[in-house]
């Protein structure tokens, strides 16, 4: 007769073999290795928590130091790629195949290894996009997460940094999987439950608190006279004349820099109110002397910020705080925010080629994407109007009946045309492909596609991609806002001035800006320090940013 | 460490009487630009001493954009480079005829 309960009893079965060594849900910490043994099969499709912000590092460790001859060939399915042991596992032979979204601090490793054939490579994902596979084809087997205090029950508190738990643990509880949390704590009542605790199997009570990376802090201190003068742009030609409210930013300092020339340049032009109000983003300091000068009414945020916990909780109005005060953070939901309720994504990148297709994949780096190419997309399935996605819409096409147009997602690239160590961000060829070639890849590592750009800001000017109207346009468009770099000094002078009258380029003074306006005395906080100030000394940045 | 010397005509004496003013640093990634009164009217004269080599033509670029835009008839202009990119370089190029022309403004 048929089973059809054969992946309940192999849950079962799993439980079984992990409750030897576990007193009722907890388990020591010293046993976290034994545990995964007993509970992980060779093969599995294994979830270990990790994504660009919190880590479930003591779970990482546990699991890179198991008997290879019991636990082997796993195929890790996992936001991050951000630990040393991540990659251990590769090279151990725990793991196997990888399917992934983000891999910031271990790029040069991780390409190492996948030209040394250490890794299968499924593919490189956006975060909303290995969620949704958690729910169709990469369901995890076992999830191994992380928390700041679980009770004896198993119910769970994440505190600010919820970030991809509620995602992993739906997918994994509810189809026959094992989840096991790490926490800093056992506690006889949760702050709040933010995971029920029917859905945690195991908890591992670890001696440190979890790491946390502050991905989203950026020192106004570092911010150039070069990024003030793309985020003077940025504000005037294209925030100001679209009415963008509601939007995301990336984690660069540029936008940093747009962040804090608003209650100063952004005041100026009397853009208070119409635009910048609503916000898909992680608590970034930087936005402190705006939230502080009212300009900001709603943030939802992917993930917590080291040292902003106090600030946020002090601030329910413009946060989304739990019945303990703190942040309530969920990277799926703020992913499908910013993908469908946000008109703009504004970001950084390493790489742009004359169609406008970019990337941060170099040619020994593979750094993952994180939310940017989600972020930075135009959703097909969106139908509410706003002002400024009828107005990109209308750009892009003039001649559709107005009632038959799609709108348009503002979707921004931000960049200085020289990166660091002078390299060019404009090429004629991204080295993604070249990477995507050596590995036999069927599609090379895209950060945001030529199609859904709409607009390159460098220091250089703005180029309109949506008043482009042929692939040569295009391309002289992108070259005029190139700067001195080899793309840019090969520009078409002619054509460049056509554009520039049409207001597809936009140069400085196109846009009546001065470059020897953009000064550092615009920032509305010039140092850490100075944001501390803004937040009434409710922000606690982390020692490495103390520097007074 | 590469030079460059770089002679342009500029359409007009630039304003002001200050005989020399300096901008910027020398330090990694940034520059120091002297410049000097001491060229006839309607020419413009740039020195450039920079640790990076291979850059040659962007500096031309920048340079001739400068002479174009900024008309710096009569200076003489010496740059001391770090690695500044062409941004900041185009940047304190500009910075340092506006200090010159301060006492006109």
């Amino acid at each position: 007769m048929a089973s059809w309960q054969k992946a309940q009893a192999a849950r079962n079965a799993r439980l079984q073999a992990g409750a030897k060594f576990a007193k009722g849900k907890i388990v020591q910490a010293a046993d976290a290795t034994v545990l995964l043994e007993a509970v992980i099969r060779p093969g599995d499709r294994v979830c270990l928590e990790g994504d660009n912000q919190k880590q479930a590092d003591l779970l990482a460790a546990a699991l890179a130091a198991v008997d290879v001859a019991k636990v082997h060939d796993l195929h890790m399915v996992q936001s991050g790629v951000v630990l040393a042991e991540h990659l251990d596992l590769f090279d151990k032979g725990v793991a196997k195949r990888l399917d992934y979204a983000y891999s910031g601090p271990q790029s040069t490793r991780i390409a190492r290894m996948l030209f040394g054939g250490k890794i299968e490579l499924g593919a490189v994902h956006t975060y909303l996009e290995l969620f949704a596979r958690y729910f169709v084809d990469l369901t995890p087997h076992v999830a191994l997460i992380v928390a700041v205090s679980a009770d004896r029950d198993g119910n769970l508190y994440t505190g600010p940094n919820t970030e991809d738990t509620p995602t992993v643990v739906e997918a994994t509880a509810f189809k026959d999987g094992v989840v096991v949390a790490q926490v800093n704590e056992i506690v006889d009542k949760v702050p709040r439950v933010d995971i029920p605790g029917d859905r945690v199997h195991f908890v591992v009570k670890s001696d440190k608190p979890f790491y946390v990376e502050p991905l989203f802090t950026r020192d106004p201190g570092a911010v150039t006279e070069t990024q003030i003068l793309t985020a003077m742009l940025a504000i005037k030609g294209i925030y100001a004349p679209y009415g963008v409210k509601r939007l995301n930013h990336g984690i660069g300092f540029n936008t940093a820099a747009i962040e804090l020339l608003l209650p100063t340049y952004g005041e100026r032009l009397g853009l208070k109110g119409k635009i910048a109000t609503h916000f898909a983003l992680n608590p970034h300091p930087t936005l402190i002397p705006a939230i502080e000068s009212g300009w900001v009414q709603q943030i939802h945020a992917f993930g917590g910020e080291v040292g902003m916990e106090d600030y946020v909780r002090a601030r329910p109005d413009i946060y989304f705080t739990g019945a303990d005060g703190s942040l309530r953070s969920n990277r799926a939901f703020c992913q499908m925010a910013g993908l469908y309720a946000c008109d703009m994504f504004i970001g950084s990148t390493l790489q742009i080629d004359l169609s406008g297709n970019s990337s941060t994949v170099t040619a020994s780096r593979i750094a993952g994407f994180g939310g940017a190419p989600n972020m930075g997309s135009d959703p097909h399935g969106r139908r509410h109007p706003s002002e400024p996605w009828l107005r990109a819409g209308k750009e892009a096409e003039p001649d559709t009946p107005a009632m038959l147009r799609r709108g348009r997602k503002l979707v921004v690239q931000i960049v200085e045309s020289f990166g660091d160590k002078n390299v060019p961000t404009f090429v004629e060829k991204l080295d993604a492909i070249e990477l995507a070639e050596k590995l036999g890849l069927e599609l090379a590592p895209i950060m945001v596609y030529a199609d859904d750009v709409t607009h390159i800001v460098s220091e250089a000017g703005i180029a309109n991609l949506l008043l482009c109207r042929n692939k040569d346009e295009r391309e002289q468009a992108i070259r005029a806002v190139a700067g001195y770099t080899d793309v840019g000094r090969k520009r078409d002078k002619r054509l460049v001035q056509q554009l520039r009258e049409r207001g597809a380029v936009r140069w400085p003074e196109d846009l009546g800006i001065d470059p020897l306006d953009a000064d550092r005395s615009l920032l509305a906080a010039r140092s850490i320090e100075d944001l501390v100030h803004w937040a009434g000394g409710l922000y606690m940045p982390p020692s490495r940013f103390r520097n007074w | 460490m590469e030079t460059f010397s770089f002679r342009h005509k500029a359409e007009r004496r630039s304003a002001g009487t200050k005989a020399q003013a300096i901008v910027g640093v020398v330090a990694s990634g940034n520059l120091e630009v002297l410049v000097e009164r001491n060229l006839p009217d309607t020419e413009c004269h740039v020195e450039v001493s920079t640790p990076i080599a291979g850059f040659g033509p962007v500096w031309e670029a920048v340079v001739a954009d400068f002479v174009e835009r900024r008309s710096p008839g009569g200076l003489k202009l010496s740059i001391n480079d770090g690695g500044a990119r062409a941004d900041t370089v185009a940047l304190r190029l500009a910075q340092a005829v506006r200090l010159i022309e301060e006492d006109v403004r």
